[in-house]
């Protein structure tokens, strides 16, 4: 098979990317999706507000799915569904499996937009046993939005992030009453007033404690924490672990790919290309995690950028400025290569603090500072820095003074 | 219940012991029943291993361990190919790291020579870090032993349950001996779903054998010393990093901690060897499975940037003695298999052979049946390459609807996500079912006796 615009995943960054790809009759557009139906994440989200940025309107994570696909489908795309990418070759190609087994597709660039995923158990380093019912929220909607099946009816919730208190709204609308929703941390992560909803749901909210052990054979039977009273066991039919997002990478680790270790995802320079020819990147593969919306404004970005590769018209990669990050108050930033003007540039830094912090942001070069903000940012808040024009020599340090 | 009769031999426990042990007398012409307390097979001391196939080059000289290692390595070789099993013949380095250890090194390779291991090559500090460009420079020397091998811990254990039943031995879970006695020529069992007669009772309950012993004889020659060992499994870009079994000095105690690949393309780092009472709990321990990454560290400083996929916890029946527990009492009809603490996967083809010799059973025929062993390894001709695989449901494990619906199918068919696990891998990459695990209820529904609840299900590795 041949195309000559390869694109892996159909969620919203790989989607806006095909749309507009296709519309501008730049050749062949193809869409490789690995689930039965295009629409990525948002597709198993029975919740709203999806759609804002892209349609003006308020959609379910459904009905958004279904109008991404139906854009990139209009303008002249084809979505390979059921079909997984095995492996990333030099050329660029793909090998491909479907049920009818085993091609390869050759392609003039490729668009790598795989998503994120919840980080599992062992990657969380939970001991105790392993019985059956500790879930992702990922499974958990799947199993209830799309199968209508409940795999537990009270298990524990870890973690206050933003997606946790959307599994907390999956686990009501199923009929699941969690027994506590526990954050290991001093405060919920999650914007400012979200414990309220743990409170209205009648959820106990403890703080400052973690999960020991997991108890029982077959299934869950008891959560052993330890917080501030103390160690105690919850009893619990499930364990619902939410959060705590990670580049779904791992086609991208085994091919050689750079990965950046803060931010989980590949290393991309400003047009969003990684460090093999063709190779380019885009939405929640890039970095845990941004909105759909965030994702689909990278993916018109990206083909943007991609556009501009098949015509000759980027700039190469030799002279980018490492951009690197001082101290550990900031957890990732992107790109981690930057280069100055061109067609589908990120022409900000993004970035994510570790924890609450206020004061000001310094992006530094040869020990001048260059560009600076002030920033007053939780974990879970996106902060976007512009690069200034005209950058000298040598790589750029981003910084963070606090507020004394 | 009415009670089963007509058996020849009935064995108790179905793990990879019991099931070769099955395999064994079914492929003589016995009429067998294998009876398992789990909903599935190979759900005890079977379920966590580091699944490789030893020489025996540092067994215990002139043991019965050595004897049925060695018969069991032979065994395997002989018969992989015809049940379609995987083989990586990819050789061990026994690696000494101190002066002690390099020392030590001498009389370990006089033992293998005197086990009958006699193409070990030593190897000094360049030719291992040539072999091995990823090992720590700190290594001392050391030495190869070319025959020890990779191989499929489950499918190997099913390929022989599956051969027994084309014999037309019979398979039972959740059919837990709750007592039995000696009738004038036969064994009558009591288990949770009936009674049941054989002439020969194998008693193969593994961590469970003393137990068994003492339903059975009212007492117990031997006591069982569950020792807990547990695992961490590398995601797939770590598996380049070694291309040899690597394994310590060993210790008075254990074996030590091993590092190598899998058959399925991770990369594995393990046991821990920690004395318990406890036979059903395995428990993980997060700064355990710290300091086996720190050990996995120091041997292979590059899997520092590597990403665990899994962490699993299993049990071996070791008993109060070093060796193998194995006892005929001939008068009785009653076989004792016990203490199979950590060699039982490469022994228990051996182990098998020796029991039907203590019995004196029929001539050892050849199998007139030989069942395909769907392919898991990576790099062997996976069902996904394949037209009509239906589509592919694990995407981490790269694991085909049809890979799935046959094992629900098998003639030991799957009864639990553990038991699909271990005949499917799914759910056993690095995403452990964030994808997969609603399409796997739909799939399951109706189909397990121990009913789906999701995620890392019911204790598989």
């Amino acid at each position: 098979m041949q195309a000559d615009i390869a694109i892996i995943g159909a969620g919203p960054a790989g989607l806006a990317a095909a749309t507009r790809l296709a519309a501008q009759g730049i050749g062949r557009v193809a869409v490789i999706e690995r689930e039965p139906q295009p629409g990525g994440i948002p597709r198993h989200c029975g919740h709203s507000p999806f759609g804002m940025r892209e349609f003006h309107r308020i959609l379910g994570g459904q009905a958004y799915a279904a109008r991404l696909a139906a854009g990139a489908r209009a303008a002249g795309a084809t979505i390979l569904c059921d079909t997984t990418a095995i492996a990333l070759l030099p050329g660029p190609a793909l090998e491909l499996s479907g049920p009818g087994g085993v091609t390869r597709l050759s392609a003039r660039a490729v668009l790598l937009a795989t998503g994120t995923r919840e980080s599992s158990r062992v990657q969380r380093m939970i001991g105790g046993q392993k019985p059956g019912g500790i879930l992702t929220t990922g499974a958990l909607q799947g199993i209830v939005h799309l199968n209508h099946q409940r795999p537990f009816l009270r298990p524990v919730v870890l973690g206050t992030e933003v997606v946790s208190f959307s599994a907390l709204l999956t686990c009501r609308q199923a009929g699941i009453r969690p027994a506590a929703m526990i954050e290991p941390g001093p405060r919920v992560v999650a914007r400012r007033g979200a414990g309220l909803l743990p409170r209205l749901l009648g959820v106990p909210l403890m703080l400052t404690t973690r999960i020991t052990r997991i108890i029982g054979r077959d299934r869950v039977e008891a959560v052993a924490v330890e917080g501030p009273d103390g160690a105690h066991q919850i009893a619990a039919d499930g364990v619902l672990l939410t959060g705590a997002f990670r580049s779904e990478a791992g086609l991208l680790a085994m091919a050689g790919l750079a990965l950046d270790p803060l931010s989980t995802g590949p290393v991309i320079d400003s047009f969003g290309r990684l460090d093999q020819p063709g190779f380019f990147a885009a939405g929640n593969l890039l970095r845990p995690v941004e909105t759909a919306g965030a994702c689909w404004a990278e993916g018109l970005r990206a083909a943007d950028a991609i556009a501009a590769h098949l015509a000759g018209a980027l700039p190469g990669r030799a002279g980018a400025l490492p951009l690197r990050i001082d101290g550990d108050a900031i957890r990732y930033a992107l790109p981690q290569l930057i280069l100055p003007a061109g067609p589908g540039r990120h022409d900000h830094i993004q970035l994510r603090v570790a924890r609450p912090v206020v004061g000001e942001l310094r992006l530094m070069q040869q020990d001048r500072v260059i560009a600076r903000q002030r920033i007053d940012a939780r974990p879970e808040r996106r902060v976007t820095m512009p690069i200034p024009p005209g950058l000298g020599q040598g790589p750029l340090v981003l910084a963070l003074e606090k507020r004394r | 219940m009415a009670t089963d009769t007509g058996f020849d031999v009935a064995v108790i426990g179905a793990g990879v012991v019991g099931c070769a042990i099955a395999r064994r007398f079914a492929v003589d012409g016995a009429r067998v029943l294998l009876l398992e307390r789990a909903h599935d097979v190979l759900d005890g001391a079977s379920k966590g291993n580091s699944a490789i196939l030893h020489t025996g080059f540092d067994a215990p000289g002139d043991s019965l361990e050595l004897d049925c290692i060695r018969a069991g390595h032979a065994e395997y070789l002989d018969i992989h190919d015809q049940l379609n099993l995987p083989l990586d013949r990819c050789g061990a380095l026994v690696l000494a790291w101190t002066d002690e250890e390099q020392a030590a090194l001498p009389a370990l390779m006089a033992q293998a020579r005197a086990n009958g291991v006699t193409d070990i090559q030593p190897m000094d500090r360049e030719a291992l870090l040539a072999a091995e460009p990823n090992l720590a420079p700190s290594v001392r020397a050391g030495f190869r032993v070319p025959g020890e091998a990779l191989i499929d811990p489950w499918s190997a254990a099913h390929a022989y349950l599956y051969q027994a039943i084309a014999h037309g031995a019979q398979l039972r879970c959740r059919a837990e001996v709750t007592g039995g006695r000696r009738l004038s020529d036969r064994w009558q069992l009591q288990t949770t779903v009936g009674e049941v007669q054989a002439a020969l009772v194998v008693n193969a309950a593994g961590l469970w054998g003393d137990h068994v012993q003492r339903l059975l004889t009212g007492e117990s020659w031997f006591q069982i010393r569950p020792r807990k060992g547990q695992f961490i499994l590398f995601d797939k870009p770590a598996a380049a990093l070694a291309r040899h079994i690597l394994l310590p000095v060993p210790s008075k105690v254990t074996k030590g901690v091993v590092v190598c690949r899998t058959v399925f393309g991770n990369l594995l780092v393990g046991p821990t060897a920690e004395e318990q009472d406890d036979r059903d709990t395995a428990m993980l321990i997060p700064e355990t499975l710290a300091a086996l990454r720190q050990t996995g560290q120091a041997i292979l400083p590059a899997l520092a940037g590597q990403e665990v996929a899994a962490a699993y916890a299993g049990l071996r029946p070791a008993t109060e003695e070093k060796g193998y527990r194995i006892r005929a009492d001939r008068g009785q009809g009653l076989v004792t298999v016990g203490g199979i603490r950590s060699t039982g996967l490469s022994a228990a083809l051996g182990i098998a052979a020796h029991v039907a010799r203590l019995v004196g059973g029929a001539a050892r025929r050849q199998p007139d049946h030989w069942p395909q062993m769907p392919v898991l390894a990576q790099g062997g001709r996976r069902d996904w390459r394949d037209a009509g695989n239906e589509g592919i449901v694990c995407h981490c494990e790269w694991v085909t609807q049809r890979e799935i619906l046959a094992a629900l199918d098998a003639p030991a068919p799957a009864n639990s996500l553990a038991g699909l696990k271990r005949r499917t891998r799914v759910t056993m990459g690095r995403c452990q079912g964030f994808y997969c695990s609603a399409r796997l209820a739909q799939l399951t529904e109706g189909r397990f006796t121990q009913p789906f609840c999701g995620g890392e299900d019911g204790n598989a590795g």
